[in-house]
C-alpha cells in the first residue's frame, strides 16, 4: 500500500466522519444554527403536571417554539412551577397567554401548549403566565365520571 | 477448600497486577514525545489500519442493523397505529445504544484483535526489544500512535454506523413499507436532540474506543511471546473488551440518560 | 578514559527469574576493542546477560558499568541515550521490522535519531548495506530474505549509528555453513575495521574460537573460565575442557540425577 493511498484514504475517512456528523446535526436532529442562545424565560404555575418532563416541548398551534428547562415545587403554594425557554423569534406573546399541559396523541408524551391572548403588552424575560390549565389525570377523570353516573 | 481460596486469592492478585501494569502502560504511552517518539505520519498510518480497514464491515453492519430495526419496529408500532414514530425509534436506538455499542463490539473483533496480534508478533520476533536497544522507546513508537488511532477512529466509525443505519431504516420504512417520507424524518427531527442524543452517543463511542484500544494494545504488549500466547491474548482482547464495553455502556447510560 | 580499562564491567551480579537463580554473585570484565564470546550450556542465561548489560532487565543486586556509566543508576532517558550512542545488538532472529523494506530497516535508527537530509541517509544506508554485501537487496521485504540475509541486514541496522559496543545474540544458530561463514567474517571484520567491542553469545565452539579474542564460559550462574581460547583449552578446569571438546560425559554428567538404576528397575514401579 503506497504512502499516498494511505494518506488519501485516511483523509476520505475523516471527511466521511464529518459528513456523518453534519447529517446527524441537520437531517436527523433537525438542529438549526440560531436557536441555542436566543431565548427568553417565562414561568407558569400548575396544580398538577401529570408527567411533564424537563426538555418537553413548548408549542403554540402545534409548532414548537421552546422547551421546558426546569421543574420544581414551590414550597409556599405547594404547586408546581415550570420554567420554559421561548425562542426570541416568538417575542410577541401577549401578557394573557394561557398555558396548558397537553398530551401528544392518546398515550404520547406531555408538552406545554400555549394559546395566545388579547392584550397589547407582551411577555418579557422572567414573567409569569397567569392563566394555566393542569394536566388531565386519567384517574381523576374516571373518578369524576363514575361519581356523576352514581348521582343520576 | 483451602486450595480453592488460595487459587481465588492468586487470581485476584493477578487481576490487580495486570490492572496496575495496564494503567502504567496507558500513562506512559498516552502522551507524545520521548526517545524516538512516533510522528504524525505514524498516526495517519495507524488510523488507516485501525479505522479505514474497519470501515466496510462497520458500514455494511450498520445498514443491516438499521434495516432490521425498521422491520422489527414496524411490526410492533403498527399494532398501536403509530408506525409514524418508526423514524424516532430507529434513530434514537442507533444514536444512543446500538451505534456506539455494536460498533465497539465489531471494532474489538476487527481492529482490536488485529492490534493485539500485531503487537504480540512484534514482541515475539524481538522487534520491540530491538527498538529498545536502538534507543527507541517502543511505548512511544508503537503503542502511542495505535492508542490514539483507536481513540480517534472509533467515534467516526460509530457516527458512520448510525448514519448508515438510519438511512437503512429509511430504506425499509419509506421504500419498502410505504411509511410517509415526511413522517419518518419529521418525527425523527422532532424527537432527536443534538446535544442529548447525538453528542452523548459520540461521547459513549469515544469512551469505548479508548477502552477497546487500551485493552488491545495492553494484551499485545503483555502477551507471552509464543504463537500460543499470542492466540490466547487475541481471544482475551475480544472477550475482555466486549465485556468492558457492555458493562461501561450500562454505567454510561445510567449516568447520562438514567436520571431523565 | 584509559583504553586498557574494560569496556563492560560486571560486579557481584545476582539475578533471578521467579524462583530460579540465574546469576549468583557474578563478576566479569569484557575488554575494550576485543571480541569476547560468552559460552555455556543451554539455559544458563547467556542471553539474559546481554539483556542485563543492555539495561532491558534489572539485576537483583550488583552493578554493571558500560564505558564508565553504571546502567542501574541511569534514568530512563539517559539509558535510551546511552543505547542510542554506544550500543548495538543483533538479535537471534534478526528482529527486522516486518512492515519496512530492507532499506527502511537500516534507515530506521538514522531517521529516528538524526535529522540528516534524505540524500545523506541514503548514502549512509547504502554504505552499511555494502559492508554486509546486501546493497542489491535494498528493496526487498524482510519476508523475502533467507535467515542468513536477514541477520546480515540486521547487522547493518545495528551498526547504522556507529556503536562502540555490539552484542550478538546467538548469531550462528540455524544457519547453513555458507551463511555462517559470512557472519563469522563480518563479525571479525567489523571488529577490526571499526574498533568495536564485541560480545558474542553462542554455543558453537568452533566458530566462536575462530573469531573470539577471549572466551568467557558461564555455567550454573557463575564464570567457570575466562581467557583466550588456547589458554582455556590447555589450562582450563575439567568442566571447561569438557565443554570446549564436547565430551558427552565428565564433570557435567550424562545422566540426570536419579536413584540407582538397578534398584529403580527392580522395584517394579512400587
Amino acid at each position: 500500500m503506497g504512502k499516498r493511498t494511505v494518506e488519501f484514504s485516511v483523509g476520505v475517512f475523516m471527511v466521511l466522519g464529518m459528513i456523518a456528523l453534519v447529517l446527524m446535526a441537520l437531517r436527523v436532529s433537525g438542529l438549526s444554527m440560531d436557536d441555542a442562545a436566543d431565548t427568553y424565560t417565562v414561568r407558569a404555575r400548575f396544580d398538577n403536571l401529570g408527567g411533564l418532563n424537563e426538555r418537553a416541548k413548548v408549542s403554540m398551534a402545534g409548532v414548537t417554539i421552546g422547551r421546558v428547562t426546569k421543574i420544581y415545587l414551590d414550597d409556599k403554594w405547594y404547586s408546581a412551577v415550570v420554567e420554559m425557554e421561548i425562542n426570541k423569534s416568538m417575542s410577541t406573546l401577549s401578557k394573557d397567554t394561557s398555558a396548558a399541559i397537553l398530551t401528544a396523541g392518546l398515550l404520547g408524551e406531555k408538552y406545554v401548549g400555549l394559546s395566545v391572548g388579547a392584550e397589547e403588552e407582551y411577555l418579557k424575560d422572567g414573567d409569569w403566565i397567569e392563566d394555566t390549565q393542569s394536566a388531565l389525570v386519567l384517574e381523576e377523570l374516571i373518578g369524576r365520571f363514575l361519581f356523576s353516573k352514581a348521582k343520576e | 477448600m483451602l486450595n480453592r481460596i488460595a487459587d481465588m486469592g492468586r487470581y485476584g492478585v493477578q487481576v490487580i497486577e495486570s490492572l496496575g501494569s495496564a494503567t502504567l502502560l496507558f500513562a506512559n504511552s498516552l502522551m507524545w514525545g520521548g526517545p524516538g517518539s512516533a510522528g504524525f505520519a505514524d498516526l495517519v498510518r495507524q488510523i488507516f489500519s485501525v479505522g479505514v480497514r474497519s470501515l466496510s464491515i462497520i458500514a455494511v453492519a450498520g445498514f443491516f442493523v438499521g434495516m432490521v430495526l425498521g422491520l422489527q419496529g414496524y411490526t410492533i408500532l403498527v399494532d398501536f397505529g403509530s408506525e409514524a414514530a418508526l423514524g424516532t425509534l430507529v434513530s434514537l436506538t442507533l444514536l444512543r445504544e446500538l451505534g456506539p455499542v455494536v460498533t465497539a463490539l465489531l471494532f474489538a473483533g476487527r481492529a482490536g484483535s488485529a492490534l493485539t496480534a500485531e503487537i504480540g508478533l512484534m514482541k515475539a520476533t524481538e522487534q520491540l526489544s530491538a527498538m529498545e536497544m536502538m534507543g527507541v522507546d517502543p511505548l512511544k513508537r508503537v503503542i502511542t500512535p495505535r492508542l490514539w488511532a483507536g481513540i480517534i477512529s472509533m467515534p467516526i466509525l460509530a457516527l458512520i454506523f448510525s448514519t448508515v443505519g438510519i438511512w437503512g431504516g429509511a430504506f425499509v420504512a419509506v421504500d419498502m413499507l410505504g411509511i410517509d417520507d415526511g413522517a419518518y424524518w419529521g418525527n425523527m427531527q422532532a424527537a432527536v436532540e443534538f446535544y442529548n442524543d447525538v453528542a452523548k452517543g459520540i461521547f459513549k463511542s469515544f469512551v469505548f474506543g479508548w477502552v477497546v484500544t487500551w485493552i488491545a494494545v495492553y494484551q499485545g504488549y503483555a502477551s507471552i511471546p509464543t504463537s500460543e500466547g499470542i492466540g490466547k491474548a487475541t481471544t482475551q482482547t475480544v472477550v475482555v473488551s466486549s465485556l468492558a464495553v457492555l458493562g461501561l455502556d450500562f454505567v454510561l447510560t445510567a449516568v447520562m440518560f438514567g436520571g431523565v | 578514559m584509559a583504553t586498557d580499562q574494560p569496556y563492560v564491567s560486571v560486579r557481584n551480579l545476582t539475578f533471578s527469574r521467579g524462583d530460579r537463580l540465574i546469576y549468583n554473585n557474578l563478576s566479569v570484565d569484557f575488554p575494550r576493542g576485543k571480541v569476547t564470546a560468552i559460552m555455556g550450556p543451554s539455559g544458563t542465561g547467556k542471553t539474559t546477560l546481554l539483556r542485563l548489560i543492555g539495561g532491558q532487565l534489572t539485576p537483583d543486586s550488583g552493578t554493571i558499568v558500560v564505558d564508565g556509566q553504571e546502567i542501574g543508576k541511569l534514568r530512563r532517558q539517559q539509558l535510551f541515550e546511552l543505547r542510542k550512542q554506544k550500543m548495538g545488538m543483533l538479535f537471534q532472529t534478526g528482529a527486522l521490522f516486518t512492515d519496512l523494506s530492507v532499506f527502511d530497516n537500516v534507515a530506521f535508527p538514522l531517521r529516528v535519531h538524526t535529522s540528516l537530509p534524505e540524500s545523506v541517509i541514503r548514502d549512509l544506508v547504502l554504505m552499511k548495506l555494502e559492508a554486509v554485501g546486501l546493497r542489491g537487496a535494498r528493496d526487498l521485504n524482510p519476508a523475502e530474505l533467507s535467515g542468513g540475509m536477514a541477520r546480515r541486514v540486521a547487522l547493518a541496522r545495528s551498526i547504522a549509528m556507529d556503536p562502540e559496543l555490539i552484542m550478538y545474540d546467538e548469531p550462528f544458530t540455524g544457519l547453513d555453513p555458507i551463511s555462517m561463514g559470512m557472519i563469522v567474517k563480518l563479525i571479525r571484520g567489523l571488529n577490526s575495521a571499526l574498533g568495536l567491542t564485541s560480545l558474542l553469545v553462542s554455543h558453537d565452539v568452533e566458530e566462536s574460537c575462530s573469531i573470539a579474542d577471549y572466551l568467557c564460559l558461564v555455567s550454573g550462574g557463575r564464570v567457570i573460565g575466562f581467557g583466550t581460547p588456547e589458554e582455556l583449552l590447555n589450562e582450563g578446569s575439567d568442566e571447561v575442557r569438557q565443554f570446549l571438546r564436547g565430551d558427552p560425559d565428565g564433570p557435567v554428567p550424562f545422566h540426570y540425577p536419579a536413584p540407582d538404576y538397578r534398584q529403580d528397575i527392580l522395584s517394579g514401579g512400587r
